[in-house]
């Protein structure tokens, strides 16, 4: 422990001094969870919360990864340096995963002011890796100005990703439903900015208003203020492959962020403290679960509810009572 | 964590357009329960040492058909040594003459894969061979 406490303090400093190399190693041990991670963690954690943390999350295909890079092109005229945390999809079957964002993020190789890694789900549902969160406090720490957090390409409600940015860009594509599905509950509520992407095709203004006409215009204003409410986007039009509306994407976002930082985003902040705390305490309780001591009787007890001899609940108040008598580790 | 899926780069260095393979290959290794990062087509050896440091892999897996893998091979260890990647597993696949196997394992290549290679001997070589980060 004392030997992962010097490690992690020399990777953090090493990280934070601009060295990628030691940056990269903390994300991996970031990512496998390790004694070291959690160290760093300690030591990075009151630095961060500088960075301005940026959701991208939409239907596969829809376009994030292509947007991503010209928004990386963007930043980078604009002299910022970023970072793109990249999630793609683990196997459930093999835990195996292809992580194939960086294909459209290649033009930076030599640019110190670009970081792009990418992360597998690793079984995590939500549209984010258990671990996104963290490495994203860590690529904050080391002083990048844009975090980019590249979701898995979601459906209707992995709305995980809001809770881990400042401001989360939804992704559209032209064409893709009717005004019913623009005011289904889900992930377009959590959107501060919509983006109707591919907009060189066909029917992309026509998406554009339906979400405008729906999402905006029927927001109700005179609710009662003390009562959780759907956000208002903005929407906007991008043909990410060509540059296009991406400026004024990059403006959207520096708007937002302007405005969150002046109010509101105290209820954001703890918002994400739970999703991120929530989180560690899940894959905890997992891991203990599956530990030495408890995997015999976490293994029977899920047996029992495999063979419908004791139902869901029982058997998740008995795991719990089992830590209830035990002390802490 | 010690069971944790090694991570492995597949880059296509160069200018042929084959990437059948290479995608094949990113494919079968998922199914093997590997977390395979695929860059693409035409990458310059600095944009395949730049992804290999940015994802801290295990393996750097090169796929080459057109020849140019005496050049371009090289290079790429040379860059990953010269950024501190010297334990990185490098393997080469493709069409190499047998001759060259020599020089390229001096340049720091740990296996050649010719055609003919299965999924389940690249799994098993890089499962039995490369060193996980932890």
């Amino acid at each position: 422990m004392a030997d992962a406490a010097a490690q992690a303090v020399e990777l953090a400093e090493a990280a934070v001094a601009g060295d990628r190399r030691a940056l990269a190693r903390l994300l991996t041990a970031v990512e496998n969870r390790t004694p070291v991670a959690e160290a760093a963690m300690r030591r990075l954690y009151p630095t961060a919360g500088q960075a301005h943390l940026v959701g991208v999350t939409g239907p596969p295909g829809s376009g994030k990864s292509t947007l991503v890079a010209a928004l990386i092109a963007e930043v980078r005229r604009a002299g910022r340096t970023v970072a793109v945390v990249a999630v793609d999809p683990s196997s459930p079957i093999t835990g195996g995963a292809l992580l194939g964002d960086r294909v459209r993020m290649q033009a930076y190789a030599a640019d110190d002011g670009v970081f792009i890694r990418s992360m597998a789900a690793r079984g995590h549902a939500g549209g984010l890796a258990s671990t996104s969160t963290a490495a994203a406090a860590v690529l904050d720490a080391s002083g990048f100005d844009l975090i980019l957090l590249e979701t898995v390409g979601t459906g209707q409600s992995e709305v995980e990703v809001a809770a881990a940015a400042d401001t989360t860009v939804v992704l559209e594509a032209p064409e893709m439903g009717d005004e019913v599905q623009a005011i289904k509950a889900g992930l377009l509520e959590v959107a501060d900015l919509v983006v109707v992407n591919k907009g060189d095709k066909p029917g992309a203004q026509r998406t554009a208003a339906q979400l405008r006409a729906m999402l905006v215009a029927t927001a109700s204003r005179d609710a009662d203020p003390a009562r959780p409410r759907p956000k208002r986007p903005e929407i906007l039009i991008t043909t990410a492959s060509t540059g296009e509306g991406v400026p004024e994407l990059l403006a959207a976002l520096d708007r937002h962020r302007a405005v969150g930082r002046e109010g509101v985003s105290a209820a954001a902040r703890l918002a994400r403290a739970e999703a991120q705390v929530w989180a560690i305490v899940t894959d905890r309780l997992r891991d203990r679960l599956h530990d030495e001591a408890h995997r015999e009787a976490t293994t029977a007890t899920l047996g029992e509810v495999a063979d419908h001899r004791l139902d869901p609940y029982a058997a998740a108040d008995r795991l719990l009572a089992t830590f209830a008598t035990e002390a802490a580790p | 964590m010690t069971d944790r899926p090694l991570k492995v780069l597949i880059a296509k260095p160069g200018l042929d357009g084959h990437d059948r393979g290479a995608k094949v290959l990113a494919r079968g290794l998922r199914d093997e329960g590997f977390e395979v990062v695929y860059t693409g087509l035409r990458q310059t050896p600095e944009m395949i040492a730049t992804a290999a440091l940015q994802e801290d892999v295990d393996v750097v897996g090169l796929s080459i058909l057109s020849g140019a893998h005496m050049t371009l091979v090289p290079r790429v260890t040379k860059l990953l040594r010269e950024r501190g990647m010297d334990d990185v597993l490098v393997a080469v696949g493709g069409i190499i003459p047998d001759d060259d196997g020599p020089a390229l394992r001096a340049a720091g290549v740990a296996e050649i894969f010719g055609p003919g290679t299965t999924i389940a001997q690249v799994a098993t070589y890089l499962r039995a061979n490369a060193r996980p980060r932890d």
